[in-house]
């Protein structure tokens, strides 16, 4: 295990060990502490390693993340695992605004709440939420998928491309384009597989979800919606 | 970009600390507004006092013979507290109003930050550090206060142009993000006889709330007004003689957190401004909601 205490070596050193390790590396488990709210913890990381985040963390934390799983015992701040490619971003707290966002691959999990935006603009990125997501979440979203175990907030799925979303609780209001769709056998297996993976299947079961997604109304340019665009 | 932070203490042992802390916290926000700085800090007060504080770009000359001279004009003695270029002027709190006209006539220089029973408020261009410095903040107390970092982005960097603004008496408010109605309403505003030192859009929503105020309106529901009075993006913080307020728009893309434990009530544009309080880990930390006033008054 690699302590690094991010207040006494600050955070360009962390950043620069961990972009260190590519391909094959003996040095895989990591352990950062007093994050103290910092930016861009551990962003652009690409190695199979297991990284744990003791405390809060601001900006971007596991932003561009390859491979790695990144766990953070505390809260995230705005943008935490932006534009992940692959691996697994695990948050024991909430996460604040559009977490997830343009995320290409991998795997988001936040135990606690997420704010608004969250998966805006995801691109094939899973993101698993136990509590509730806050307005304009999945705002443009293309593919992946979205599993909230609570409540989505205003605006749900706004101009939503391919990507699939899930909600157990209730839907504030759907964004524009945004339909509720018919929950067939493949939805509930994949469901199933998401709930494991996100940590959150004693927590729930995938007949207790109802499917959102794109009514496909919007994205392919149609005269009669001008309104809407 | 902005930075804010606010504390409000429910506990008074913490009350000697309070400049320190919010210190700290005003220079962990040090990269999200690097061009002025300011703090209001709300003392207890003095029964049939008050404070007038003011700045000027000539200290040396401007404030020689303020206290006696501002204590002529009235009748009565006034204390004058020096601070680099503001001054705290002492004054009795039923000729409070006085002393701001006759200020205005003996040192026309100078320019009123604050007035009222308890607030102080000290805003320069610079670093926060130096701001907070050179006015002692740390050594302060007080019962809650504001401090703000400005990256100045709807009007010009100057002294007028920092926050927090002061529109009524012990009433102040900072801003993170940008009014896009500012002049309409400002045009308002004045029509309902407020008056204006800047071209800052955050002035007008200050003067909004002060406005809303002097109407007898509640600190909440003034707060309130905002959201469908003022367009545009922002994070307002509050503060009143007894009371601490936050409000975001709708959209809410400016950041906020806040955090409560049985000793304070705390504000940060980010977690990283909160984290040297005392019994943080064990706060209770959230995001304030959009479109939705919190207030705490004592």
């Amino acid at each position: 295990m690699q302590t690094f205490d991010l207040g006494a070596q600050g955070l360009r050193a962390l950043n620069a060990s961990l972009h260190a390790l590519k391909g094959q590396t003996n040095m895989t488990a990591w352990e950062i502490i007093n994050p103290k709210g910092s930016h861009a913890i551990a962003a652009g990381v690409d190695a199979p390693i297991d990284i744990t985040v003791r405390g809060s963390t601001g900006y971007y934390c596991g932003g561009m993340n390859k491979q790695a799983t990144i766990r953070i015992v505390g809260s995230a701040g705005p943008g935490v695992a932006e534009n992940m490619m692959s691996g697994t971003v695990i948050i024991d707290g909430d996460a604040s605004q559009y977490a997830g966002a343009t995320g290409r691959g991998g795997l988001l999990v936040i135990k606690g709440n997420a704010s608004s935006r969250c998966g805006i603009s995801m691109k094939g990125i899973d993101i698993v939420v136990h509590g509730n997501i806050g307005h304009m979440s999945a705002f443009m979203a293309q593919s992946g998928n979205l599993v909230v175990l609570g409540n989505a907030g205003e605006a749900l799925g706004d101009s939503l491309y391919e990507a699939r979303l899930f909600v157990r609780g209730s839907v504030k209001t759907l964004g524009t384009d945004c339909i509720e769709k018919a929950m067939r056998p493949e939805h509930l297996k994949l469901l199933e597989d998401l709930l494991r993976r996100g940590e959150a299947d004693a927590k729930a079961k995938p007949e207790q979800f109802r499917r959102y997604g794109s009514a496909r109304k919007l994205y392919t340019f149609n005269i009669d919606n001008a309104s809407d665009y | 970009m902005c930075g804010i932070v606010g504390l409000f203490l429910k506990d008074p042992k913490l009350e000697p600390q309070l400049g320190a802390m919010l210190t700290d916290m005003l220079i962990t926000m040090t990269d999200r507004g690097p061009d002025s700085a300011g703090i209001a800090i709300y003392g207890r007060p003095v029964k049939g006092r008050a404070k007038l504080t003011v700045q000027s770009s000539q200290p040396e000359t401007d404030f020689k013979n303020l206290a006696k001279d501002l204590g002529k004009s009235l009748g009565s003695p006034v204390k004058a507290v020096i601070k680099n270029t503001h001054a705290v002027l002492d004054v009795p709190a039923r000729k409070l109003d006085a002393a701001r006209s006759a200020l205005t006539q003996l040192r026309p220089n100078c320019r009123v930050m604050s007035s009222g029973e308890s607030i102080e408020i000290f805003k320069e261009v610079g670093l926060p550090k130096d701001v907070a410095a050179r006015f002692g903040v740390s050594k302060m107390s007080g019962t809650h206060g504001i401090g703000h970092t400005r990256m100045a982005t709807e009007s010009a960097v100057t002294t007028m142009g920092a926050h927090p603004f002061s529109t009524g008496a012990d009433q102040c408010l900072v801003h993170n993000g940008s009014l896009s109605n500012h002049n309409s309403v400002r045009r308002e505003l004045k029509r309902a006889g407020m008056t204006f030192e800047t071209e800052n859009d955050t002035e007008v929503a200050a003067a909004f709330i002060s406005h809303k105020l002097q109407e007898g309106e509640k600190l909440g529901d003034a707060m309130q007004a905002t959201l469908t009075d003022l367009d545009g993006f922002f994070t307002f913080v509050v503060g009143t003689h007894n009371g601490f307020g936050v409000v975001r728009d709708p959209i809410a893309c400016k950041p906020a957190v806040m955090a409560e434990t049985d000793q304070y009530v705390a504000f940060g544009s980010e977690y990283r401004a909160l984290v040297n309080l005392p019994g943080i880990d064990k706060a209770r930390v959230w995001e304030p909601e959009p479109a939705t006033v919190y207030f705490w008054e004592r």
